[in-house]
């Protein structure tokens, strides 16, 4: 039997959700293998929902929501987009991005929401099924993926995303605006780093490690995985396990969630 | 623990969805989910039987959350929200399952498929009904006053309009005198009626019992919500505080004065404005007069068209050439601006009085020497020289400077030339997004007289939609913020698109739930997760993300 991939779809009440009422009015097929979540605007949909989705070993997830500039509530669409391009980064650095889209459709595009979401499956298809579903699924890509949650969880990406417009567009409280593409390299940055932190995190909190040990199973320089060690225990989040001989080991103080 | 037991009804929709899908093969599933009761399918689940089959279910197996499968909430879950609400549940206690217009009709010809899909969806509407929570619609007392801020002809027709409909209303203005910038004016485009004339209304609206005017006043602080505002102003004699129901922003704009462009002196090199004021007094006894449009307008300063300018350069080289045929007027412009029947008209009227158009190009600016004017002609690809008694600069109207602090104090936007900017250009173009505050006229965006009056009709309408109700309802499913985990960040206050949270004394977030549309955007934006989104919290969203199908 060929692959029918499990599909969810986000769509907003007033464009996406109408765009679909639409196609169904008119008669569009489109493939069956998408389900839908209705919210009321595209902005309600966290990225860490994504990632949840993905987790659970849904194949594809798309996002719809209005056209820019025809948000039912003004601009909500604007602050959905910084979300989940931030997202399609995250997901990039895991090779997941493919199976993730965000697109606007509105009340009017009946015909147009049925394309989407036949290229979408086909697209989906193409990706074959998730390495989160069947009988062996994929642990270390699981651990990846819980590591890209926590990181999207965490205050520091949220408050940096969250204040992304507000700062490029509109100015901090000294009325200076930071360039866009300055502040996505911060965010990029930020990214990365507390990619690579909680990737730590979740190996410490299985078993205490030392730095070389972590540098081994994570492919990462040892001198960056120190850095983020201290980071790591200025924060609270790990502590000294034992030392053994001349090596350091850490664990995990608290399972984080 | 609540007992939780759901009622589920599938509807066959006449052939819509049962011609598709296998409808008895969705009840047996149905019924294998957790705490579901009772499950059944109608014909007609929106028929009169179909709606007391739920409200006897109800009843008689003491269900206290209803699941719906049929067409899409957007048309009937207010319809099946009142059926609850009839038989005593919460109307929130509701969850619709759309198996038809993103089902049945879209998969037509894959029973099969079809079915399992909606077997799905189901599970997922199954799924967050186990977590829907009771919640209360807020009813906001509403007072039923107006207050206009701005007395041009703009806020005095919006405060005629709503004192003929008997609200109460106050209108205040910085000058000491009502009228605004029409007080300055002459004749009016396009039919030349006395500017005076129009300014009539101004006895109207303060010999008016329901109208209260003050004027030499200006407000210093708004707080407060829809039906509810409490605006502080400041008068010579000190702070006032009024309470209105709701604010009609009416401030209009101001005459661009053209300092160090194309020689301005204001005596033989003046505004339209001022040519006004000579027409007024019957002072024009030259006999060259060259017009130019677009002076400070359409530029990098400012990028946006004035809009009344051509208009009122036209009426103004008309009025002169009515009064003396043997005047030369020549207008150089950028582009003529007379759009619709009656302008266009008016236009042609001025060519055939005779009345001369000179194109220029923003690259080569008329070059004013003291007795002629150059200007670059690009048709004929050479300058022109064009000799003058007087020049009249036609101006933009420009934002009122006192629009940044009034629009602090409303938390409204301004867009960038600093006009107020409403909530939906074609949707909702006389609102804020914050409920209960209108614009009109020259504040919004130069209007001329016709403009500003139906501005001012639709805000004092849409104003009337409000403060005619005693009492509001709004939306239950609404943010609440955690006072536990908030951490005042702020980032929620400056996204939120209807200035709904605030911060209070302690430095944690506060939602009002007057202003709340329960969009959703703060909940997926704190960085600490401290709020829940009533109705699509993100326990009943996971809820539905595991029930989506992903094994």
């Amino acid at each position: 039997m060929s692959f029918e991939p499990n599909i969810l779809g986000f769509l907003c009440n007033w464009c996406s959700y109408a765009g679909a009422d639409l196609a169904g009015v008119s008669r569009v097929q489109y493939p069956p293998n998408i389900r839908v979540i209705r919210v009321m605007c595209s902005g309600r949909v966290d990225p860490v929902f994504v990632i949840e989705a993905l987790a659970t070993g849904l194949d594809g997830v798309i996002v719809m929501g209005c056209h820019l500039g025809d948000c039912h509530y003004i601009d909500g669409n604007y602050e959905e987009k910084m979300k989940l391009d931030l997202l399609s980064k995250a997901l990039q650095l895991i090779g997941l991005s493919g199976r993730f889209r965000l697109e606007w459709v509105s009340a009017s595009e009946g015909v147009r929401f049925g394309q989407v979401v036949s290229e979408f499956t086909k697209q989906i298809k193409n990706e074959g099924p998730s390495p989160f579903s069947g009988s062996k699924p994929n642990q270390k890509l699981k651990e990846d993926l819980e590591a890209i949650k926590r990181t999207l969880s965490d205050n520091r990406l949220r408050t940096l995303v969250g204040r992304e417009r507000a700062i490029t567009e509109f100015g901090n409280v000294y009325e200076e605006t930071i360039e866009f593409e300055e502040y996505e390299k911060k965010i990029d940055d930020a990214l990365n780093s507390e990619f690579l932190r909680n990737k730590i995190l979740i190996k410490l909190e299985k078993e205490p490690l030392s730095v070389k040990d972590l540098s081994k199973s994570l492919s990462i320089e040892s001198s960056l995985i120190l850095e983020h060690i201290v980071s790591l225990k200025a924060r609270n989040l790990i502590d000294f396990n034992r030392i053994d001989g001349i090596t350091p080991y850490y664990h995990a103080l608290k399972v984080a969630l | 623990m609540e007992d939780i037991r759901i009622g589920v009804f599938i509807c066959h929709c006449g052939t819509n969805i049962g011609g598709f899908l296998d409808v008895p093969s969705l009840v047996d599933y149905t019924k294998t989910l957790p705490n579901v009761t009772f499950a059944t399918d109608n014909l007609y689940t929106c028929s009169e039987v179909g709606l007391s089959l739920i409200k006897e279910k109800i009843e008689e197996y003491d269900l206290n959350r209803i699941v719906v499968a049929s067409c899409t909430p957007r048309t009937h879950e207010p319809l099946f929200r009142s059926t609850c609400q009839e038989a005593g549940l919460n109307p929130y206690l509701f969850e619709m399952v759309n198996i038809r217009d993103q089902c049945s009709w879209v998969h037509m010809k894959e029973t099969e498929a079809a079915t399992e899909k909606a077997k799905i969806l189901i599970e997922m509407g199954v799924a967050k009904a186990l977590l829907l929570q009771p919640l209360e619609k807020f009813k906001i007392d509403i007072n039923p006053t107006a207050l206009i801020i701005g007395g041009g002809i703009a806020g005095m027709t919006a405060a005629l309009n709503l004192a003929n409909q008997e609200f109460k209303v106050i209108l205040i203005e910085k000058e000491p005198e009502l009228g605004g910038l029409l007080r300055y004016l002459y004749k009016l485009y396009p039919t030349h009626d006395d500017a005076s004339k129009v300014l009539e209304v101004r006895n109207l609206v303060e010999n008016h019992q329901k109208i209260k005017v003050i004027t030499s006043t200006e407000p210093v602080k708004i707080e407060g919500f829809i039906g509810n505002y409490k605006v502080s102003v400041k008068r010579r004699d000190g702070i006032y505080d009024i309470e209105t129901g709701i604010i009609i922003v009416a401030t209009g704009a101001q005459v661009l004065k053209p300092e160090g462009l194309f020689g301005y002196n204001g005596s033989t090199i003046i505004t339209q404005l001022e040519l006004e004021q000579l027409l007024k007094e019957n002072k024009i006894n030259v006999k060259n007069i060259v017009m130019i449009q677009c002076v400070g307008a359409r530029n990098e300063e400012r990028r946006y068209c004035s809009n009344i300018c051509c208009m009122t350069a036209l009426k103004n080289a008309i009025l002169i050439k009515e009064l003396n045929p043997d005047a030369n007027i020549n207008i150089i412009f950028r582009d003529i601006q007379t759009q619709g029947t009656t302008y266009e008209e008016y236009y042609r009227k001025a060519r055939e009085k005779g009345i001369t158009f000179i194109r220029y190009i923003p690259e080569k600016l008329p070059i004013v020497k003291e007795s002629n004017i150059e200007v670059y002609n690009d048709y004929l690809n050479q300058d022109i020289s064009i000799p003058y008694d007087m020049i009249v600069l036609s101006t933009p109207l420009i934002a009122n400077p006192d629009s940044v602090d009034l629009a602090k104090m409303l938390k409204v936007p301004l867009e960038e030339n600093h006009f107020f900017l409403e909530a939906h250009v074609k949707l909702r173009p006389v609102d804020f997004a914050t409920d209960g505050i209108y614009v009109c006229g020259s504040a919004h965006w130069p209007a001329d007289i016709p403009e500003a009056i139906s501005q001012a009709y639709a805000a004092a309408s849409r104003a009337s939609t409000i403060i005619s109700k005693d009492v509001l309802e709004v939306e239950g499913a609404i943010a609440e913020v955690d006072e536990d985990l908030c951490v005042g960040c702020g980032i929620c206050i400056k996204i939120c698109p209807y200035n709904a949270i605030s911060m209070d004394d302690n430095g944690i977030a506060h939602v009002t739930e007057a202003s709340c549309k329960g969009c959703g955007l703060c909940g997926a934006t704190c960085p600490e997760k401290a709020i829940t989104n009533h109705h699509f919290t993100t326990k009943q969203i996971l809820a539905q993300i595991l029930a989506s199908g992903g094994k």
